[in-house]
């Protein structure tokens, strides 16, 4: 009997540990598909907040996401046909993304940019900036990189940017409370 | 806590986000923190509206103690307690 219950209390103890190794952190996954400028200025206020927070948060771009990415000033080499003319007609880097709507040929942009500035809205690339402070961790898509042809070379210089696949952030965001799609 | 009796409050430190958009004055309230002591009264101005519901629910989830808000002409003037 006195056997018995010490087996099922190792059992329920056993159990119990694995319970607690399974509970999600205090951690927020985003994964930034888009690559619109409201979008992904909606990604970056989440983020910084979070931190705020004291959660720890993933950010991963991916497809028109990567753009945000690129280095405006950087131009890599030995690019092949295709990826050079995918490289021209995708935006180059934070300050050339676009709104989703009202976008009115880059006006409707120029138009937000400003009020932003008036209302004292942290810019995109402030809150990059911000991010990067703070520890926002950033992950970017392999497959999307090859695809559009990116390199790493013209990556924008954040700390730890990560080049990862799907597996990472399945298993990040299976750990994390808050997971989003943007 | 009374208007009154968070008027009475003498703050050990004054963060002041006047200004800022969201999150800015969060942000803020956060870099703040960092260097206060346990038990020290913190005090957050912001003119941004929002503030007044994140700070509480800031505070909520960082366990400090929120004292109230006194709202002075669209500037916020938020108390909490690490």
């Amino acid at each position: 009997m006195a056997t018995e219950l010490e087996d099922q209390v190792n059992l329920l103890e056993k159990q119990l540990k694995s319970l607690q190794g399974k509970q999600p952190k205090d951690q927020l996954s985003i994964i930034v598909f888009s690559g619109d400028l409201d979008k992904v200025l909606a990604s970056m206020i989440i983020a910084t907040g979070a931190r705020a927070m004291d959660m720890e948060v993933k950010m991963f771009f991916t497809f028109w996401g990567t753009t945000m990415l690129r280095d405006k000033n950087k131009s890599p080499k030995g690019k092949d046909f295709m990826s050079k003319m995918f490289g021209f007609m995708l935006p180059k880097g934070s300050s050339k993304l676009k709104l989703s709507k009202l976008n009115m040929c880059g006006m409707g942009t120029e138009m937000l940019k400003g009020l932003m500035k008036k209302k004292n809205v942290a810019s995109l690339e402030e809150m990059i900036a911000t991010a990067a402070e703070l520890g926002v961790e950033i992950c970017i898509c392999q497959m999307s990189m090859d695809l559009m042809g990116f390199k790493k070379e013209e990556m924008m210089d954040y700390p730890n940017l990560k080049y990862v696949g799907v597996g990472t952030y399945l298993s990040d965001a299976e750990e994390s409370k808050i997971q989003l799609f943007i | 806590m009374t208007t009154e009796e968070l008027k009475a409050l003498k703050s050990d430190k004054v963060i002041d986000a006047r200004g800022t958009a969201c999150p800015g004055p969060l942000l803020a309230a956060k870099k703040g923190v960092a260097d206060l002591q346990p038990g020290q009264i913190m005090e957050i101005l912001s003119s941004d509206k929002g503030t007044t519901n994140d700070i509480p629910r800031w505070c909520r989830k960082m366990e400090y103690e929120y004292f109230g808000c006194i709202d002075e002409d669209g500037i916020y003037r938020l108390f909490l307690k690490k």
